[in-house]
């Protein structure tokens, strides 16, 4: 990409094709290299409609990187190479001809630390739609994507104060209302509960429950917890330290239940039991 | 339960005590930093107090309605100059702002680590400290040679060399300072770089970047030297950019070394007026650069 990459015709904005299949996404990643170093490897999984995927695994084992190679995130890093394929409603979004910003219009993600534009409250959740020059009701849009969000009630008096003078748990909100005021099939969530006290997590997790009526979520958490209590699939990664490298990789993905009553692999069962972390 | 406490015995002493080397060095430090502060202070306050009781005593409209007066003539005032004065200064925002604000886009954004950058950096870095009167030299050898005039034009072209490599260098800082993540979310949402760049980086880094132009304008207002080779002066009304205009600097420079009393005396009041036009940039400057949440 460069500065003459002028903004893109709004007509980029193509419709998500309507498909039978159940995942949204369908991974295939065989490998993932920044530079030199491969840091994932074998990692097949499928994000399911209307649903929450949780990943899950020990720090450094590639959470982070194949959740941002699901809406091309990582292509900012030069060094960043993948292998595979990662399907988005049937189609592969490594393909030579899609546009990786086009994707992220679709894929929205919502980042560990919060991190809201230095604007309004209105216009932080307005810019994506500024973006896709949406033509409807703004107001009507804002306030609903806040409303989503579990925020309008906080914010609705100050709709033109700065969104970076909120409290850290209502500046996630934001990031999330900001995510979705554009309806994004998919919504990526990078341990968005790490920077937030106990309640302020408590309240996305519901939130997050309530999204998945109408997204689909994908979100990586460190807390095993939270991934019990708000994950219907779940995809525990391990690090694979055998060859002298640090390659992570998908150990064992399934119903959350399964995952973490009755796991199939031995590396499953011991990260659950606590045994490493 | 407090005064139980302080019963103990071998209960510390909190108190205040000179006796102590640790506390006394701390007295002796804050002593002396006070006065070198105030001593400091005393040039710049007798410096402002001369301007204000020496220019002041002239200080009124004739100033700004009349033009400077000839010899011995008295009265008079010099309205062109300040019209000069604003009319260079704003040629040189025009011309140094854009190209500025670029460059520091360039630097700060688009290819921070490239070799262009580490260069324009470097010599951008030498041109700040660059003596004023090059400046000068420069625009007369390339533009006034050519124009065959001095001129307000080449007054501006002058002062915006100056600017520039501030502007240039205070546009990078700000536009470093935007905090990645927020690049992040700009990418995240779907923004190429160029909107990444327009919508969220800009917008971010304004209050910074208008706070480096207003010090540059600042800066430039107050400089004689680029103007002696570039605008020259003039005794008349400005009517056009191309002919040779009248500037407080240099109205300065002409009358305060002249024997009559009556143009010492305007050269003091245009000081002031100067002074205040400075001013009024800087305090301007710290309103913007305030509105930052
Ligand atoms: N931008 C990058 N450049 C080089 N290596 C990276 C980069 N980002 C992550 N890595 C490496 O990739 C591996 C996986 O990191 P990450 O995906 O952040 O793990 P997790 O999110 O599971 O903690 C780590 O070894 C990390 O050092
Ligand atoms: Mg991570």
């Amino acid at each position: 990409m460069s500065v003459l990459d002028i903004a893109r015709p709004a007509t980029d904005y193509v419709a998500p094709q309507k498909t039978v299949a159940a995942a949204a996404i369908d991974a295939r990643i065989s490998e993932i290299h920044y530079g030199k170093f491969l840091a994932v490897r074998d990692t097949n999984i499928a994000i399911e409609k209307n649903k929450i995927t949780g990943f899950i695994g020990p720090s450094g084992c590639g959470k982070s990187t194949v959740l941002r190679s699901l809406n091309r995130m990582n292509d900012l890093i030069p060094s960043f190479r993948l292998e595979g394929q990662v399907q988005f409603l049937g189609q592969d979004i490594y393909a030579r001809n899609i546009d990786p910003v086009v994707v992220r219009r679709h894929i929205g993600m919502v980042f560990q630390q919060p991190n809201p534009f230095s604007m309004s409250i209105f216009e932080n959740v307005a810019f994506g739609l500024r973006l896709n020059r949406y033509k409807g009701d703004y107001k009507q849009r804002v306030e609903y994507a806040l409303r989503r969000a579990g925020l309008w009630d906080e914010v609705k008096d100050k709709l033109k104060e700065n969104g970076l003078a909120l409290s850290g748990g209502q500046q996630q909100r934001l990031c999330i209302a900001r995510a979705i005021a554009t309806e994004p099939t998919v919504l990526l969530m990078d341990e968005p509960c790490s920077a937030l006290d106990p309640i302020a997590t408590r309240i996305i997790e519901e939130l997050m429950l309530d999204l998945k009526k109408d997204y689909t979520v994908a979100i990586v958490t460190h807390n095993m917890q939270q991934a019990m209590r708000v994950a219907d699939t779940t995809a525990f990664f391990s690090v694979d330290i055998s060859r002298g490298g640090r390659t992570g990789f998908l150990c064992e993905a399934g119903d959350t239940e399964q995952i973490f009553h009755d796991p199939k692999q031995d590396l499953t069962k011991r990260y659950i039991s606590g045994e490493f972390s | 339960m407090v005064a139980v406490m302080t019963e103990l015995p071998g209960t510390p002493d909190l108190r205040h005590s000179l006796g102590d080397r640790r506390a006394l060095r701390n007295t002796v430090l804050t002593v002396l930093l006070w006065v070198v502060a105030v001593g400091a202070a005393v040039p710049l306050v007798s410096v402002l107090y001369m301007l204000i009781t020496r220019g002041g005593a002239r200080l009124g409209t004739a100033l700004f309605t009349q033009l400077p007066p000839a010899g011995l003539e008295m009265g008079g005032g010099f309205g062109n100059a300040v019209v000069g004065t604003l009319v260079i200064v704003a040629l040189a925002t025009l011309i140094s702002v854009p190209f500025g604000i670029l460059g520091g886009v360039f630097l700060g954004f688009v290819a921070p680590e490239s070799k262009l950058a580490d260069a324009t950096r470097f010599i951008a870095k030498v041109l700040t400290g660059f003596p004023s009167i090059l400046a000068g030299v420069f625009v007369y050898a390339s533009l006034v040679l050519w124009m065959g005039t001095y001129s307000a034009l080449a007054g501006g072209v002058a002062l915006a060399v100056l600017m520039l490599p501030t502007i240039m260098l205070t546009s990078e800082q700000s536009i470093r300072m935007v905090p990645q993540r927020m690049k992040d979310a700009a990418f995240g949402m779907g923004c190429t770089e160029t909107q990444a760049m327009l919508r969220v980086v800009l917008p971010t880094a304004t209050p910074g970047i208008l706070t480096g132009v207003m010090l540059a304008v600042a800066g430039a207002a107050g400089n004689s030297a680029p103007l002696l080779f570039t605008a020259l002066f003039s005794n008349y009304w400005i009517s056009s950019l191309g002919e040779p205009t009248a500037s407080l600097a240099i109205l300065i420079y002409n009358f305060s070394g002249m024997p009559f009393p009556n143009q010492i005396e305007l050269a003091w009041a245009a000081s002031l007026v100067l002074v205040l036009i400075v001013l009024a940039f800087n305090v301007l400057s710290r309103l913007i650069s305030a509105r930052r949440v």
